[in-house]
């Protein structure tokens, strides 16, 4: 039964999110001790005090994220909030598509830009999120709009939206700290070389000092790769959900169509916020999009899913 | 002594899955019946928006009486019907009558060209869908449920409490409607 299998992703997506928030949490603690060793030579309690500083972070990172990602996200985007009778038609396809889901119907922006794309953000379907640019609302059908839309909800019905906010703001204050720790490495070489010869005797702290140099390098290359290869499964996913939701391949394949042949470049994106949207806001990435670290799947590859469903 | 608490604990276990199971099946249903309901809003609606419609393009086009009652006669109909059966024929008669309508509408630029009228026809269009939606919808939630009360072991409870099944909607056009078999 296709609706028992997607009532068992959804709580396997919910519980890998969780999973993964905590992992990241811990790590955040770890490399606080790690960082802590390093900067307080060996000393325990003052290790100790980074890691839990670290963790607070970490904590109230996840807590303000979660309640308050989703302003900052369309904030960050310009969009601006719409009421029915702005767009009678786009409203109205929202909640057709809510329907179909049995969702609540979330709040609707519009982006003030001609590039295609949408998104949809929040922490659950009760409070969310989609938006859609000027330039996408213009170009698509009734139909390709329900899909779009469609796989937007199916984003929120997923709890996609949830784990890619926290996943955004997670990694970007990894890469952040990992940061820091390096540069405070090697401005410390050059203010410590006097006092070097006390603690050259102490191999421990080198050891560990070499593994937090590695550890701050190749922790926020693994979590970008961790995030981007989640995001694209998650795509496709949502492709198969608006599927689910619409009954209809065609309206999906048919908008993907038009964005493949658009080349213009989101303005109001960045790289933290590029896992969010539709397509990829950033097209030079379409290349090698199919290279590891990129957020979404390539569309010609998105477009022979849908066939294989609808056949 | 230790036997009679192990007794009580096998007891307490099969009461506690048993709590979980009822509460599970409830809420199935309850997802059921509320799913429903949203069927009838948006008929409901439907009928509401039907005058209105009928109206304006008898400003335009008078002599097209012969649609224009077809339809108003099949709004009737709708509302009267009784019982599921009987009611999915008007409800699929109106479908039909409503698609005259603006097939008729094609021939009328004036009519096309009315604001109100292109309004009015995306109402009833989003309507349309929603009904379809609202019944693809009640469908799935009655999928669920229907096959949570027949699982192991809650086929045991659904039938000590009466959990009865939950009619399919019938679709018009079965093969199109059908949830695409997705493999995750």
């Amino acid at each position: 039964m296709a609706t028992e299998t997607f009532h068992t992703l959804i709580a396997r997506n919910r519980r890998n999110s969780f999973i993964l928030i905590g992992g990241f949490m811990l790590f955040f603690i770890a490399m606080g001790l790690l960082i802590g060793m390093v900067w307080g030579r060996g000393d325990a309690a003052f290790s100790v005090i980074v890691a839990v500083i670290a963790g607070l972070i970490a904590f109230f990172l996840t807590l303000g994220s979660y309640f308050g990602g989703s302003s900052v996200v369309l904030g960050m985007s310009r969009a601006k909030e719409i009421t029915h009778d702005d767009d009678p038609q786009f409203f109205n396809v929202v909640e057709e598509v809510c329907l179909a889901g049995g969702m609540p119907l979330p709040r609707i922006f519009l982006i003030n830009d001609t590039a295609m794309n949408a998104f949809a953000t929040g922490r659950n379907p009760k409070h969310a999120s989609v938006a859609i640019t000027v330039g996408l609302r213009a170009k698509l059908t009734r139909d390709e709009l329900q899909a779009v839309m469609a796989h937007e909800m199916s984003h929120v019905r997923h709890y996609d939206i949830l784990y890619s906010m926290m996943m955004a703001v997670m990694v970007g204050v990894l890469v952040m700290m990992c940061d820091i720790f390096l540069r405070s490495v090697f401005w410390g070489r050059s203010g410590r070389r006097r006092s070097s010869r006390d603690s050259k005797d102490n191999p421990l702290q080198i050891v560990m000092m070499i593994m937090a140099v590695i550890l701050a390098v190749i922790a926020p290359i693994l979590a970008r790769i961790i995030q981007m290869s989640l995001s694209r499964q998650r795509e496709y996913l949502a492709d198969a959900g608006s599927v689910e939701l619409t009954r209809n391949p065609e309206g999906l394949i048919g908008a993907l169509n038009k964005l493949g042949g658009d080349s213009e470049v989101l303005e109001v994106a960045n790289r933290a916020t590029a896992g969010l949207y539709f397509v990829h806001p950033i097209k030079k990435f379409e290349k090698r999009a199919s290279s590891i670290f990129s957020t979404h799947p390539p569309i010609n590859d998105r477009i022979a899913r849908l066939r294989q469903l609808g056949a | 002594m230790v036997g009679l608490w192990i007794l009580i604990a096998i007891v307490l276990i099969f009461a506690l899955v048993a709590i979980a199971v009822y509460n599970g099946l409830v809420q199935k249903r309850v997802r059921c019946q509320s799913a429903w309901s949203q069927i009838d809003v948006q008929l409901k609606r439907r009928y509401d928006l039907i005058p209105n419609l009928v109206e304006t393009v008898k400003g335009y086009a008078a002599h097209e009486s012969e649609t224009l009652e077809a339809v108003i006669r099949a709004r009737s109909s709708a509302i009267d019907a009784e019982g599921v059966a009987e009611q999915a024929g008007a409800e699929n008669m109106l479908t039909g009558a409503l698609g005259k309508l603006f097939a008729l509408s094609e021939s009328y630029p004036d009519l096309k060209a009315n604001e109100n009228f292109a309004q009015m026809q995306e109402e009833l269009t989003t309507t349309e869908n929603k009904i379809a939606f609202a019944r693809q919808h009640y469908n799935d939630s009655a999928a669920v449920y229907n096959t949570a009360r027949m699982k192991f072991p809650n086929n045991i409870i659904a039938g000590m409490f009466g959990f009865g099944n939950q009619e399919y909607f019938e679709l018009e056009d079965a093969s199109q409607k059908e949830a695409p078999k997705v493999s995750f």
